[in-house]
């Protein structure tokens, strides 16, 4: 599993404010993406249109096609709620349902597409998941307590188990580290390494070394000023995106030159 | 003098505190003065009850025997009332909550907020000259078709003014509470959780039912609580609309009575002896009320844990 994302003409709009305009980027199964850029240039919302969660806020809309191997997200017939079971999503402030047990969070997704799934296939794929998101030693004698009891680090990587619990085709993380502390997000980072081989990750980040050190391919984007919209101002090879850029704005943003 | 610098009291905010702290100890001193004092007034007015010759008791047989069937009316109709109230008032509130255009939506939570605002007395009449005549037609067939059941017994009352009508709207009395308390509720579900359901590919009332239901329960206990406090304490209504009686398995004939209906029904020519049975009636339905509202907690307590309130 794991396919490949070409997104073309891509607009997206809170109502009637552009937020991204025109947007065009292939984006290779099994690879990690980094989407960098200054706040508020539109990574976030940009991201969100890969799995149809854009269209949850009130009055948000896109113009343009995703295409996830060649299938338009955004045709007409496309179910967002089909979108989503295969591409998953974490956040950037971890998220497991509080009133749900560590297991139940982790088959929370599962149990939505196979209800009837049994005990022992239950049990075997909440112990992959975890074990893929390198959770499972720190957890496995406490499934059934409360998945808010764990620390915030602890949290991101059930929340991770959760999205690849139901074995997505496409994972997007916005700042999946930015709430964590160092070793917390160095696991995350392996992690991320180790899902590359599995699936298709995209990831939005602020950490520059964050972006070198976890992704193939770096997409930077900017914003020209408050109120303009965000636009992909570059897109490449991650090492030479971070060593020799063809734009100006981009040699100046990862340097740390910005603003 | 060794005088310890952070003991310096030179901060404005700090009498400021002071007067606030002991503002709202005076307040919450005065809640359960009044509260206490309720009850004291109930405890003494209602010994001689106790103390009396059971043959003086109305109903010849002591106070156990006249209070028990009219503890039961009460509970029954409050019970109809919740069974109605409660999933109608959690559907409206998502609806309201998740479902309808803003505009709507906006429209529906002032109709609702206003049905709260509308006197008890309303309701009984509208109970006893309108919802009433109608609900003896469905009665008789009721009584026609499952009269096998014990509620269901015939022969139905002819003016429709039985139990169950009066549950119905007492239910339609707990309505706009239930509602709009869930409604508040609902809206207040962490936008986190819905977007985490949501994005790993949940419908609408699959999210509802992942992250706000579960959220929202120990508030929806609570305000079926508080639904359930009004409807057993609510007088006017009942005894407008319920031809009261004997306790009665089948709830479309005429009979039974609540505690609440029974002392407005009788309190005005009461004295002496009646006075004090109608204010040891009130005692227990001030116990039950009491009662109930720990068994709510309690139910809300046994899932702390579960929360998310960590
Ligand atoms: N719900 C919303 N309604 C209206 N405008 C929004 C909404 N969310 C974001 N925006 C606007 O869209 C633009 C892009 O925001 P976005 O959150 O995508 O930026 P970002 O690149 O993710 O920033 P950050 O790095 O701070 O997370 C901003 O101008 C922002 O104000
Ligand atoms: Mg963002």
């Amino acid at each position: 599993m794991s396919k490949r994302i070409d997104v073309k003409d891509l607009n997206v709009y809170y109502s009637k404010f552009l937020a991204v305009e025109d947007v065009n980027i292939n984006i290779e199964a099994r690879s990690v993406t980094a989407f960098i850029g200054p706040s508020g240039c539109g990574k976030s919302t940009f991201l969100r249109t890969l799995n149809r969660m854009h269209e949850v806020i009130p009055g948000a809309r896109v113009e343009g096609e995703v295409l996830l191997d060649g299938d338009n997200l955004y045709d007409a017939d496309v179910d967002p709620v089909t979108v989503r079971s295969q591409i998953g999503m974490v956040f950037q402030r971890p998220n497991p349902f509080p009133t749900m047990s560590i297991r139940d969070n982790v088959l929370a997704g599962v149990k939505l597409n196979n209800k009837r799934i049994s005990k022992s296939d239950a049990d075997s794929l909440l112990e992959k998941s975890l074990q893929g998101a390198n959770l499972w030693n720190e957890v496995k004698d406490r499934l059934a307590r409360p998945g808010s009891g764990l620390s915030g680090g602890q949290q991101q990587r059930l929340c991770i188990a959760r999205a690849i619990a139901v074995s997505p085709e496409v994972i997007l993380m916005d700042e999946p580290c930015s709430a964590l502390d160092p070793i917390s997000t160095l696991a995350i980072e392996d992690l991320i390494n180790e899902l590359k081989s599995e699936y298709t990750v995209v990831i939005v980040t602020h950490n520059m070394q964050q972006a070198a050190r976890v992704s193939d391919k770096t997409a930077f984007f900017n914003i020209a000023g408050t109120g303009k919209p965000g636009k992909l101002i570059e897109y490449g090879e991650t090492a030479t995106m971070f060593s020799k850029p063809a734009e100006k704005a981009t040699e100046d943003y990862v340097s740390g030159r910005f603003g | 003098m060794s005088t310890n610098s952070l003991t310096s009291t030179g901060r404005a905010g700090d009498s400021g505190d002071k007067i606030f702290s002991g503002a709202t100890l005076a307040a919450g001193g005065l809640i359960l003065a009044v509260l206490f004092s309720v009850a004291v007034f109930l405890l003494i007015q209602a010994l001689p009850t106790f103390s009396a010759d059971p043959a003086e008791i109305t109903g010849g047989e002591g106070f156990g025997s006249y209070i028990l069937p009219i503890v039961i009316g009460t509970v029954i109709a409050a019970t109809i009332a919740l069974l109605i109230a409660t999933p109608l008032g959690i559907g409206v509130a998502l609806f309201i909550s998740h479902y309808a255009p803003r505009r709507l939506a906006q429209v529906f939570g002032y109709v609702i907020d206003l049905l709260a605002a509308i006197p008890s007395v309303v309701y009984g009449a509208w109970g006893y000259a309108v919802l009433a005549p109608q609900l003896a037609l469905a009665y008789a067939w009721l009584a026609e078709n499952l009269g096998w059941i014990p509620i269901f017994e015939g022969p139905a009352s002819q003016t429709g003014r039985t139990m169950l009508t009066a549950g119905i709207v007492l239910a339609v009395m707990v309505l706009p509470i239930i509602t709009s308390l869930s409604r508040e509720i609902f809206l207040q579900t962490p936008n986190l959780h819905e977007e985490a359901a949501l994005a790993m590919g949940a419908t609408r009332w699959e999210m509802i039912r992942m992250a706000v239901l579960p959220f929202a329960r120990p508030g929806i206990v609570s305000a079926a609580m508080l639904g359930l406090g009004r409807a057993l304490g609510e007088t006017m209504a009942v005894a407008l609309v319920l031809s009261g009686g004997a306790l009665d398995a089948s709830l479309i004939r005429s009979g039974n009575q609540t505690i609440a209906a029974e002392i407005a029904l009788n309190f005005p020519e009461a004295f002496g002896l009646r006075l004090s049975e109608l204010i040891a009636a009130g005692l227990v339905l001030f116990v039950i009320t009491l009662a109930v509202n720990m068994i709510a907690r309690w139910i809300i307590s046994r899932h702390k844990e579960f929360s998310g309130a960590n």
